[in-house]
């Protein structure tokens, strides 16, 4: 008998690729994100924050069913479109290849779900994008197999892989501090990356992991980059030309987290936001994200990061005059709660 | 002639052995995972993937450093499903010695910390065991909250401390 999660799974699967055989539209980039680009630096950054109380019950089963209306909200709002078709349109070049780079590191249980994953590949494919034109990638297939993911190479549905398939490149290339090998996968396949990381604590170094720190999973030896909080590498990193233009748009998954003790599953800090943390400016992103982690520490009694020595300062780092990756000013900031 | 080099040779083993035991000089870990089935309702669900240290990133990225910083060796992880419902990990960390294990231990404590009697001093809490045995440290993790969790996780970590 299937699990449910094995059932959701193939059902899934199975509407993708009924979703494949829908007249693909060419956009190219027009859409949000260009018209964002083209808005003046003086702009606010969109940030949505979609929340449902009701995603994960009391055992703190997730109700994977509710997953897609939540991420349509999350994108109708961000959008101003209702229609989930139309309005992912605006966001991917529905002709190209689309990355979806999950974060996996943490181990089963402090992973990019699985059932948001497969709900942006079912919205991709009735937008148009073709099944094999989604690659869904992380550093190793164990990594993706945290993330209850499979691994898929077949050309003819969703690929699912990681770097270890892919490969790096030979050539290193540098900003800042940093001098990285860069994974294939974002180098040659992907026009454009969307951003699935997981919002966790990361109590040894940079305080928040979650948009910008999702991209040490695209380069070769992320241990490398770790010290000094992280700081000013996550940043450097982000300024590296493939990630900056490519890596677009983030839906960050913030439907469970851990607030202390992360970045591995840590059971006695998991807690349930519920939410997804959606935008383009990943400074914004990350700093919304910062927030609701020092919100739920406050709650729980635990230090501020601050306090406990490892205040995010990658963030600030990030939106300085040498990195501009966006800002960490909310008044810069339109943070939309729904 | 023959005599005394037997003498010697007896007496530098000796020498090693005595050695051996005044620093703590750890034996090579055998399997430390209970096969499927040995501990009642617990059967192993993925092979053995072993670290050393300096690929123990690959396995916990972003945490490794307090881990090599206290002097791991390496970590071995595999995974247990408990009456084919309850996901679990143990990891089994060894360390250069006693004073990392726990380094380690004592480092992640928190308030609601239970006592319990594993290894040389041990933790509990509602989804997880953790204990130091010598020069090891175990840490195992259950993935879902159930009235069964706590106890079956202690079984689970009996029979880890049985083999280490």
């Amino acid at each position: 008998m299937k699990s449910r999660r094995e059932f959701i799974k193939t059902t899934a699967a199975g509407a993708l690729i009924v979703g494949s055989s829908a007249a693909a539209e060419k956009l190219g980039l027009a859409g949000v994100l260009d018209q964002n680009a083209q808005r003046a630096e003086t702009a606010k950054s969109k940030v949505v924050i979609a929340r449902d109380a009701a995603l994960h019950g009391a055992g703190g089963q997730l109700d994977e069913k509710r997953v897609q209306t939540l991420l349509d909200s999350a994108i109708a709002a961000y959008t101003g479109r209702d229609r989930p078709v139309e309005a992912w349109k605006r966001i991917v070049p529905v002709d190209k290849v689309i990355g979806l780079k999950v974060n996996g590191l943490g181990g089963k249980g402090i992973s990019t779900h699985a059932a948001l994953v497969l709900a942006i590949c079912e919205r991709l494919q009735q937008a148009g994008v073709k099944p094999g034109n989604i690659v869904v990638w992380e550093r190793d297939a164990h990594s993706l197999e945290a993330c209850g993911l499979t691994v898929s190479t077949d050309r003819s549905r969703v690929r699912c892989y990681g770097n270890d398939v892919g490969g790096y490149e030979d050539q290193p290339v540098a900003f800042g501090s940093v001098s990285v090998k860069l994974a294939k996968i974002l180098t040659r396949e992907c026009a454009m990356v969307i951003g699935l990381p997981i919002l966790k604590d990361h109590s040894l170094g940079c305080g928040v992991t979650f948009a910008m720190k999702n991209m040490y999973g695209v380069v070769e030896r992320p241990q490398d980059l770790h010290a000094g909080g992280c700081n000013p590498a996550i940043a450097d990193l982000n300024c590296i030309p493939a990630i900056r233009e490519k890596v677009r748009f983030t839906i960050g998954d913030a439907m469970s987290s851990v607030y202390d003790g992360g970045p591995r599953f840590n059971p006695e800090r998991l807690w349930y936001p519920n939410a997804l943390i959606v935008g383009e400016d990943r400074v914004a992103v990350d700093h919304t994200a910062w927030q609701m982690i020092e919100r739920k520490r406050a709650e729980a009694g635990v230090p501020t990061l601050e306090a406990a020595g490892r205040r995010p300062l990658y963030i600030a780092t990030a939106a300085d005059a040498d990195h501009r990756l966006g800002t960490n000013d909310p008044q810069r900031m339109h943070l939309m709660e729904i | 002639m023959f005599r005394s080099r037997g003498w010697m040779l007896a007496a530098a083993a000796m020498a090693i052995v005595l050695a051996g035991a005044g620093t703590g000089c750890k034996k090579k870990l055998s399997d430390p995972f209970p096969a499927s089935g040995a501990i009642a309702g617990w059967e192993k669900a993925s092979d053995t993937r072993v670290f050393a240290a300096k690929d123990l990133w690959q396995y916990i990225d972003g945490d490794a450093d307090q881990y090599i910083a206290a002097g791991v060796v390496s970590t071995s992880t595999s995974d247990y499903k408990y009456r084919g419902q309850l996901e679990a990990t143990v990891d089994v960390h060894t360390m250069n010695d006693a004073a990392g294990a726990r380094k380690i231990l004592e480092a992640g404590q928190t308030k609601d910390a239970k006592t319990v009697q594993l290894g040389d001093a041990g933790v509990a809490y509602a989804q997880s065991a953790i204990f130091r045995k010598g020069p090891y440290l175990v840490r195992i993790v259950a993935y879902e909250s159930t009235p069964d969790t706590p106890q079956a996780l202690l079984a689970l970590a009996q029979g880890v401390e049985a083999k280490l």
